[in-house]
């Protein structure tokens, strides 16, 4: 304080520190001058644009890590939509195979009857046919050997052979009309 | 060396040195007036400032090395402490002035505490008056060309929204303070402080000197202790002041620059 106002008091006498020098005034002009045309004009500019490459780099970098995750994201999201995919599409296969199987099972199963129906019938067919043939020749054989058994019991008396033909055939119809049952 | 010179007049009693003494210094080349220690020592600040400029954003690279990597932290400490804050999105366009303005002054500032030269260039009232008045032009100049020459002045003085009657008080008032105290306190700050810190700083090494090197006697040896202990503890407390009183005198640059681009208060 002391201090302050002593120098305060000096001041009055021989130059107040207040009023500026002349030769001071062009100096600090020209001193500024010179650092504003070389720093502020010349090299501020030069930083300022390196500042905003440096800004660029950065934001483009991380711009660039965005859209890498973005694709991988995309990619892992194709790849499980096309894992569903294949699931569904393995199951689906499964589930017509299974269908096919049985559909052929049935079939399989059906034709096997048919045929088995065909074999029987055939069978029956047959066993008709054999029956009538049978019968055919049975009823001839019958018919010579009653005749035969007939004219050796009876002798000449039936010798005729109209009289034999008709004898004959009475006693099959007579043989048929009541055994006709029996035999079906 | 200097104490000697100063101590002089003094005799046996110890006097603290004078404004006289400290700041009304001869010329270095007797015959060469103009060519003080305080002009030497503000053309210095000038070619420290464009050397170290140079050299950091001669070639400037993305990835920063070296002394780049040093002033560009100035840089950024100027865009986003004084530039931003007052200007905004005209920051990128002020900063060239900005820029020249802090670190020419703090330059100027520090030199108060450099060994040997030890001379705060800004406690000579000129070259802050000289930034100060260039400023205050700027000022002006921008304030007529952005808001009109009377819009301007009526912005000013008088701001809408109030009652009719403090415009009374009001007007007188912020014509004042803007066109009249704002550019000479804009000066005067950053002189009183290298001024004050100067002869502050001057006075404890003196206290040191004197009481242990001049007259040294076991009453005073203390004295001179001390004297040293506060030279140093005022030297660092100093170098933050000069650090302060730039960025104080760029962003009250700043704040004039935003106030006369844009009208709101």
């Amino acid at each position: 304080m002391v201090v302050k106002a002593a120098s305060l008091l000096a001041a009055e006498g021989a130059g107040n520190p207040l009023i500026p020098h002349t030769y001071e005034l062009v100096v600090g002009i020209f001193a500024f001058l010179v650092v504003f045309l070389v720093v502020g004009r010349m090299l501020v500019p030069r930083i300022q644009k390196t500042l905003a490459e440096r800004t660029d780099a950065i934001e483009g970098g991380i711009k660039r890590a965005e859209e890498a995750q973005a694709q991988a994201q995309e990619l892992q999201r194709q790849y499980a939509a096309n894992l569903e995919e294949a699931r569904r599409e393995a199951a689906r296969l499964r589930e017509d195979a299974r269908e096919q199987a049985a559909q052929i099972k049935v079939e399989l199963r059906e034709e096997a009857q048919a045929e088995a129906r065909r074999l029987v019938e055939a069978a029956h067919v047959q066993i008709e046919a054999d029956r009538q043939a049978a019968f055919a020749q049975l009823r001839t054989e019958i018919g010579r050997l009653s005749t035969e058994l007939a004219g050796r019991i009876v002798g000449e008396s039936l010798e005729d052979e109209a009289r034999q033909s008709r004898i004959v055939d009475r006693f099959l119809d007579e043989l048929e009309s009541s055994n006709a049952q029996a035999v079906r | 060396m200097s104490a000697l010179t100063v101590l002089a007049p003094h005799g046996d009693q110890f006097g603290a040195p004078t404004p006289e003494e400290l700041f009304n210094l001869p010329p270095i080349i007797p015959g060469v007036d103009w060519f003080t220690k305080p002009v030497l020592l503000a053309l210095l600040a000038s070619v420290v400032v464009i050397v170290l400029c140079w050299g950091a954003f001669a070639n400037p690279k993305v990835v920063p090395r070296g002394l780049q990597n040093v002033v560009e932290y100035g840089y950024m400490f100027v865009r986003d402490q004084v530039a931003r804050p007052f200007l905004g999105k005209d920051a990128d366009r002020w900063m060239g002035l900005l820029v020249s303005i802090f670190f020419l002054v703090l330059v100027w500032n520090l030199m108060g505490v450099i060994p040997v030269l030890q001379f705060p260039v800004a406690s000579h009232i000129a070259f802050p008056a000289v930034l100060a008045g260039l400023i205050y032009i700027l000022k002006i100049y921008l304030g007529m060309k952005h808001q009109g020459p009377v819009g301007y002045f009526k912005n000013m003085m008088f701001p809408p929204g109030l009652p009719k009657f403090i415009y009374v008080l009001l007007a007188p008032i912020e014509f004042l303070s803007n066109l009249i105290i704002a550019p000479f306190t804009h000066a005067v700050r950053l002189f009183a402080n290298m001024f004050a810190g100067h002869m502050l700083l001057a006075f404890f090494s003196m206290v040191g000197f004197w009481f242990l090197f001049e007259k040294l006697t076991p009453l005073g040896a203390p004295v001179g202790v001390l004297g040293v202990l506060m030279t140093i503890v005022l030297t660092g407390f100093e170098m933050f002041i000069q650090f302060l009183q730039a960025f104080l005198f760029a962003m009250l640059a700043a704040m004039y620059i935003g106030n006369s681009l844009h009208a709101e208060h």
